[in-house]
C-alpha cells in the first residue's frame, strides 16, 4: 500500500496522526435487524412508547418557548406533534413491523425515508422545506426507539480520532468538544473558517480545503495531519511516520519552555506593554485563558449560548453563564461581544429572514437593533452580571454613529430598568465597538468620541475590505491579513482612537501569527485577543524584542504595494529578529 | 350513516403547505368522521399531515374531499369554511 498526500489549506498548526473518522451528518444509520413474528407485538409498543416519549418533550420544549419567546414560535412544533399522531405515518410503521418482521426503528427510518426523497422533490419550496422538520422529529423517535442518545455521530467515537468531514459549522463546535477529537481535516473553508478556530480553541491541528478528502479517506483509514504545511498523509509509509513521530515531540519539547512564561507579563524589551488576550469560544474553555497565559477574554462570543436549542437563553440564563465566565477569569477582565448571528451562524429558536448576501443583510447588530427584546434581554443579563469580575462589552458590526446611537440607547434603557428595579450593575461598564465594516473605520474619528474602546475584528475587516467571502474556497487565496488596504484600515482605526484617547485592541485570527503580530504591535495596537494556544507564543515574541524595532517593520512594511511583499518581509523580520521563535 | 362530497380550490398563494395543513388536520380532528382528499387520481387520508404535506396542493389545485361519518354534515360545513377563510388568509 503506497501512501497518498493530499494539499490543502494550512488552519491551525501541529502535527497529530491516528484513524480517521468521517462524520457525515446529513444521513444516518439504522442497522437492519429482523424479528420473531411473535416479536412484532413487542416491537410495536415499543414503537408506541418512543412516540410518548417524543410527545413529551416535545411538550417541554413547547412549554418552554411559548414562555420564554411566545406561541407564535411554539407553532411549528404543533406541526411536529401532528406528526407523531399521523394515522397514515403509524399504521405504515406498525403495518410494516408485522408485514416485514424487522424492528421498530429500522421499520420506521425507512418509512421516513421515502417521506423525506418525497419531500425533497415536490415543486414548492414552503412544502420542501418542510423535510427538515421531518428529519427533526424522524431524530427524536429514533433517539428513543435506540435508547441511546447518539444521534451525534461524534458520541460514536471510541478511540483518538480524526474528524474528516465535509465542513464544520459553528452550530457544530459545541459537539465538537471533544476529548477524543485529535485533528480536523475538511474539504471546504479557508483559514478563518469555523473549523479553523474550533481546531485552534481545541488545540489540535487542521488542514480546510482538501475539496475531496471525504471521497479519498476511508473510515479507520490512519491518517497523518500536518496542521503547519496543510497536508494529510493517507496511509503513511513507516519512514513517513517515523519522521512525523520526531517533528511531533520536537513541537512538545518547544512548547514547555513556552510554558514558563504563563505569568510574565507581555512586555517589550524596551518597556512598551500590550495586553494578551483570548478568544473564548466556549465558556467551558475558561481554564484555557489562565492555563496559557492570557490576561483575560478579549472575545466573549455569546451566540454559542443560543445555539443547538430550540428556546432562547433566558436573562437568568445568560446571567449565570456571563457571572461564571467572569469569574473565572477574574482579575482579568472578559469583553463580552453581544449577539452575533447572521452571516454564516444561525440559531434554530429564531426565523433569520434568508439574505440573497447573508454578510451584507440583517446580521450581528442589525439583527439585534430589529428583534429589541432578544436584545434587552442580552444586555440586561450583561449589566447584572457585571458586577461579578471585570465586565466589559462591545457591539458587533457596527457600521457607522447612528447604529452605535441606536445601540446605546436601548442600553440606557435597560439601566433606567434596571435602576428603577433596584438592581445591582457596574454603572461605569466599557461599551465597545467592534470594528469590522469598512465605513466604521472611515467613521472612526466619530465613533471613538462615543465608545470606551475599538477592538477591530479582522476576520470581517478582510472579507468586506477585499470582497472576499471567507468561507468560499474559490476565493481563500484572496483572503490576505497583510493586503497593504487592511493595514492602513487598522493603522487608521488605531490613529483614531489614540487621538481620542480610547484603547484599541484586535481580535481575529490574523493576531495568531507571530509574524503579522509583530507588524500589528509595531502598529501600536494595545491589546491582541487570539486562540489561546497562540498566546504564548506571541507573548514570547512581545518579550523578546524592542518595541522601537517592531515600529520600524511596520513603517516599512506600511509603504509595501502587495500583501505578498508584507508576508515575505515580516517573515524574515521576524526570523531575523527571533531566529528560535518558530 | 352519511357521506359527503364536496369540490374545493386552495385559495391560500402559498399553498396548502405546513400551517394551514396543520390547522385544516387540527379542525378535521374534531369530527368523528373520516376526510379523504383526492387531488386527481391520488387519494389521501385527510386527518394524516404527512400525507397532506406530501399531496403538495398549491394555489389554485382543485381538491375533491369526501367526508364519511356520522358527524359528516357538520364536518362538510366546517370544512367548507376553512377553504373559504383561506381566501382571505394569505399569511404564511
Amino acid at each position: 500500500m503506497s501512501e497518498l498526500v493530499l494539499k490543502g489549506v494550512p488552519a491551525a498548526g501541529g502535527i497529530a496522526y491516528g484513524p480517521a473518522f468521517i462524520l457525515d451528518k446529513q444521513e444516518f444509520i439504522v442497522p437492519k435487524r429482523t424479528i420473531m413474528p411473535e416479536e412484532a407485538d413487542c416491537e410495536i409498543a415499543r414503537f408506541e412508547e418512543a412516540i410518548g416519549q417524543a410527545r413529551l418533550e416535545i411538550n417541554v420544549l413547547k412549554e418552554e418557548i411559548v414562555r420564554n419567546i411566545g406561541p407564535e414560535q411554539a407553532r411549528i412544533l404543533d406541526a411536529h406533534l401532528m406528526v407523531l399522531e399521523d394515522p397514515t405515518l403509524l399504521g405504515q410503521v406498525t403495518s410494516g413491523i408485522r408485514r416485514h418482521q424487522q424492528a421498530a426503528e429500522y421499520v420506521f427510518f425507512n418509512v421516513i425515508k421515502q417521506y423525506m426523497a418525497a419531500l425533497s422533490k415536490i415543486q414548492d419550496e414552503y412544502l420542501r422545506e418542510r423535510a427538515a422538520d421531518v428529519n427533526d422529529i424522524a431524530r427524536r423517535i429514533l433517539k428513543f426507539l435506540t435508547q441511546e442518545d447518539k444521534w451525534h455521530d461524534l458520541d460514536l467515537l471510541q478511540q483518538d480520532s480524526i474528524i474528516v468531514a465535509h465542513d464544520i459549522s459553528p452550530s457544530d463546535a459545541v459537539g465538537m468538544y471533544h476529548q477524543k477529537i485529535i485533528a480536523f481535516v475538511t474539504d471546504i473553508g479557508g483559514r478563518t473558517s469555523h473549523t479553523a478556530i474550533i481546531a485552534k480553541s481545541l488545540r489540535v491541528p487542521a488542514v480546510v480545503g482538501l475539496k475531496d478528502a471525504t471521497l479519498r479517506v476511508s473510515n479507520g483509514d490512519f491518517l497523518i495531519v500536518d496542521g503547519k504545511k496543510g497536508l494529510i498523509i493517507i496511509n503513511p509509509i513507516q519512514p513517513t511516520r517515523e519522521l512525523y513521530t520526531k517533528e511531533q515531540s520536537k513541537i512538545h519539547a518547544s512548547l514547555e519552555k513556552l510554558e514558563d512564561l504563563r505569568d510574565l507579563p507581555a512586555q517589550t524589551m524596551d518597556g512598551k506593554r500590550v495586553s494578551i488576550l483570548a478568544n473564548l469560544e466556549l465558556s467551558r474553555e475558561t481554564d484555557n485563558v489562565r492555563k496559557f497565559g492570557a490576561e483575560g477574554i478579549g472575545l466573549y462570543r455569546t451566540e454559542f449560548l443560543y445555539m443547538n436549542r430550540l428556546d432562547l437563553p433566558g436573562e437568568d440564563e445568560q446571567y449565570e453563564a456571563y457571572r461564571r465566565v467572569a469569574e473565572a477569569v477574574a482579575p482579568f477582565p472578559v469583553t463580552i461581544r453581544t449577539l452575533d448571528i447572521g452571516g454564516d451562524k444561525f440559531i434554530s429558536s429564531v426565523q433569520v429572514p434568508k439574505d440573497m448576501s447573508p454578510f451584507l443583510g440583517c446580521r450581528a447588530i442589525r439583527f439585534c437593533l430589529e428583534r429589541q427584546d432578544i436584545f434587552t434581554t442580552q444586555l440586561r443579563a450583561i449589566l447584572r452580571a457585571s458586577v461579578h469580575g471585570r465586565i466589559q462589552m462591545m457591539y458587533p458590526m457596527i457600521s457607522g454613529l447612528s447604529e452605535l446611537r441606536q445601540a446605546n440607547a436601548i442600553l440606557g434603557d435597560v439601566r433606567r430598568s434596571l435602576r428603577e428595579g433596584r438592581i445591582l450593575f457596574d454603572d461605569q461598564i466599557k461599551v465597545g465597538v467592534m470594528i469590522e465594516v469598512p465605513s466604521a473605520v472611515m467613521t472612526a474619528d466619530a465613533l471613538a468620541k462615543e465608545a470606551d474602546f475599538f477592538s477591530i475584528g479582522t476576520n470581517d475587516l478582510i472579507q468586506y475590505t477585499l470582497a472576499v467571502d471567507r468561507v468560499n474556497e474559490k476565493t481563500a487565496h484572496l483572503y490576505e491579513p497583510s493586503h497593504p488596504a487592511l493595514l492602513r484600515m487598522i493603522q487608521r482605526t488605531v490613529d483614531e482612537g489614540h487621538k481620542e484617547g480610547i484603547p484599541v485592541g484586535l481580535c481575529g485570527e490574523m493576531a495568531s501569527d507571530p509574524a503579522l503580530a509583530l507588524l500589528l504591535l509595531g502598529m501600536g495596537l494595545d491589546e491582541l485577543s487570539m486562540s489561546p494556544s497562540s498566546v504564548l507564543t506571541v507573548k514570547k515574541m512581545v518579550r523578546s524584542l524592542k518595541f522601537s524595532d517592531a515600529q520600524r517593520v511596520a513603517e516599512e512594511a506600511m509603504q509595501m504595494l502587495t500583501g505578498q511583499e508584507v508576508e515575505e518581509y515580516v517573515t524574515v523580520q521576524l526570523n531575523k529578529l527571533l531566529p528560535h521563535l518558530l | 350513516m352519511s357521506k359527503i362530497e364536496k369540490d374545493i380550490v386552495v385559495m391560500n398563494k402559498k399553498g396548502l403547505h405546513a400551517r394551514p395543513a396543520v390547522l385544516f388536520v387540527q379542525m378535521a380532528d374534531k369530527f368523528d368522521v373520516a376526510v379523504t382528499i383526492a387531488k386527481g387520481e391520488e387519494q389521501i387520508n385527510g386527518k394524516s399531515i404527512m400525507a397532506l404535506l406530501m399531496l403538495g396542493a398549491q394555489y389554485k389545485t382543485p381538491l375533491r374531499v369526501t367526508i364519511d361519518g356520522e358527524d359528516a354534515q357538520r364536518a362538510a360545513d366546517a370544512i367548507e369554511e376553512f377553504f373559504a377563510k383561506q381566501e382571505e388568509d394569505l399569511t404564511p
